[in-house]
């Protein structure tokens, strides 16, 4: 066994138990019910999405609403994953079978992609409406999913964060709420131009460039650009391991 | 590619007879469990400070003392879940601080409270366990400890619905399904009723033959039940490192002698004793019955006869020490 493979020892079985426990509970259930609601709803109300009225053979009115929607529903998938462990004990049991601490963080982490990507799919019904209607651009269809997926995993990497710091669900998910919703607020326009009032334009284009909403837009445009898919990649990568030393930390509290 | 090649191994039960020899002398089982000058603090508190012993085949360690003592934390350690601050531990000749995941695979580990996930039935519970364990042959071995821990009629059950009796249970078929030579059980009987206890603690007896294990209690009558040899913790130091039997032979007041007097005074009789050489003390006791302690701990019932003369005594009885005495005079020692 490699020393990377044997780093992450046991990381599919806990992927599987994960993965499994979102369909065990009704909360896997209830979450993707809101989900589909909220962002059906979003994409086809005259106040955000205009869908209906913009009559345009694309899912831009679909798409730019879903980090909005995950900044609240993705903490939700996220709280109970370490809190609950180390609320109940169980995270004694598991650290001391057969599975690293890294193993079981990532494992944790995939099966909640997993299943984020499991809710997302679930919005085709409005991908074949749009070509039912129209002619719509494939690539920017494809890119918008790839980019949906990849802000779910930072969205996601911090939700485990935070669950990994606290014991508490609530404050767990509280805490990651407010990261992710800073996160966002980070690359609205006005956020950018007080920034550039204040600390100049250089600054301004370093927020800019930290932004996970302008890096999403950019993808969702049907640019699968290499800045933008490292942005994502480098922060969910950065949260993740974050994530791993505090729990490394907090396991015997 | 474990028990073959130790073809010397002893049954346990010629170590139970061992009595105040010292532990594992008379049987040569290879030693599982290493532990040397085990240390951890917590902040200003040293919670485990400087403990060392050894476990072979075939013993059952008893940890015994009250709480906050260190037992779990020493626990914790071997099961490589706490790193120590000093001090090393091998388990089947692995060092656990080099090679935890190889550690964990000799180790069946009960948690206290036997923590499991209450949303999983019984069945998906043991075959997670089984598939974190890369088993080959998981149905088997889970049919096998559902079995074991007679868990068959609430396989399908959810865990959180379970007694306490059954989820103790769940844990230690959870720590059983590889067969390990190593089993951990913190406070297995912690919380359960006498019927309950009564079947965890038989079912450790039977698991005791050809492994080793180490369980913590502060219930004393376990110790002696299911244990072939107890330490005796307290803040973090071993105080006592010896066999049950033998502790009882130590327990002030073992071997005390303890009658009526039908006619005469008790206080005449208790005097007489007490002004004995032999005679650690005498007295006479609320119910009126009188007792005398011997100095050495060995059985005064014929010099206690002498002794009482031409009084009548009925119901004499020669009383065994009791381990909860000893363990109240060793660790308040240290608590003082």
């Amino acid at each position: 066994m490699s020393a990377l493979a044997r780093r992450f020892t046991g990381m599919r079985a806990v992927l599987r138990r994960e993965f499994r426990g979102y369909f065990a509970s009704p909360l896997g259930y209830i979450f993707i019910v809101i989900f589909l609601i909220a962002s059906g709803y979003l994409m086809v109300s005259r106040d955000f999405g205009r869908f209906l009225e913009l009559r345009e053979a694309n899912l831009d009115a679909l798409f730019s609403y879903l980090p909005w929607i995950f900044v609240v529903l993705v903490p939700a998938v996220a709280m109970r994953l370490w809190a609950e462990e180390r609320r109940s004990g169980t995270v004694e049991l598991l650290l001391t079978l057969p599975i690293t601490l890294e193993g079981s963080y990532l494992g944790k982490f995939l099966a909640g992609w997993a299943f984020l990507a499991v809710s997302v799919f679930l919005t085709w019904p409005a991908v074949f409406q749009v070509a039912r209607l129209g002619d719509p651009d494939w690539g920017a269809i494809f890119a918008s999913y790839v980019a949906t997926l990849l802000a779910a995993a930072v969205l996601l990497a911090i939700g485990l964060f935070f669950s990994a710091l606290s014991k508490n669900q609530v404050v767990a998910f509280i805490l990651a709420v407010a990261a992710s919703v800073g996160f966002l607020l980070i690359g609205v326009p006005q956020t950018q131009e007080f920034v550039g009032k204040w600390f100049g334009g250089y600054v301004e284009r370093v927020v800019s460039s930290l932004s996970l909403l302008d890096h999403f837009e950019a993808l969702t445009r049907g640019l699968l650009q290499l800045n933008s898919l490292l942005f994502f990649v480098l922060f969910t990568v950065g949260w993740l391991v974050c994530g791993m030393l505090v729990l490394g930390q907090t396991k015997t509290n | 590619m474990t028990e073959t090649d130790h073809p010397d191994s002893v049954p346990p039960a010629a170590e139970a007879e061992a009595g105040t020899a010292p532990p594992g002398a008379d049987a040569p089982g290879e030693v599982l469990v290493s532990v040397a000058d085990l240390t951890k603090h917590y902040g200003a508190i040293r919670a485990v400070d400087g403990i060392s012993f050894e476990v072979r085949r075939g013993d059952v360690l008893g940890f015994l003392g009250p709480n906050g003592a260190g037992k779990t934390t020493a626990m914790k350690m071997i099961t490589g879940f706490l790193e120590p601050d000093r001090g090393s531990i091998t388990v089947a000749g692995i060092d656990v601080a080099a090679d935890r995941l190889a550690v964990s695979r000799r180790i069946g580990y009960l948690p206290e409270d036997a923590p499991a996930y209450g949303e999983m039935t019984v069945e998906a519970f043991l075959g997670f366990i089984g598939e974190a364990r890369e088993l080959e042959a998981a149905e088997e071995a889970i049919e096998r400890v559902l079995e074991t821990a007679h868990l068959r009629s609430v396989r399908g059950q959810t865990i959180e619905t379970l007694s306490k009796g059954y989820k103790r249970r769940v844990g230690l078929a959870q720590a059983l399904i590889h067969d390990p030579d190593v089993l951990i059980l913190d406070e297995p009987t912690d919380g359960l009723d006498p019927n309950q206890k009564a079947v965890v603690q038989d079912l450790i007896s039977s698991l005791s033959s050809d492994r080793c294990i180490v369980l913590s209690t502060h219930i004393l009558d376990e110790a002696e039940r299911v244990c072939n040899r107890a330490v005796i913790l307290s803040e973090g130091r071993i105080l006592v490192d010896s066999t049950p039997s033998a502790l009882v032979t130590q327990a002030p007041g073992h071997n005390a002698v303890r009658f009526r007097v039908t006619e005469g005074d008790p206080a005449d009789v208790a005097e007489t004793l007490a002004a004995a050489d032999w005679c650690a003390g005498a007295r006479v006791l609320p119910g009126g019955e009188v007792e005398a302690e011997p100095r050495d701990g060995e059985n005064r019932l014929n010099d206690v006869l002498a002794a009482v003369g031409e009084h009548r005594i009925a119901d004499v009885r020669v009383r065994e020490g009791r381990l909860d005495e000893l363990f109240r005079d060793v660790t308040r020692g240290v608590a003082a």
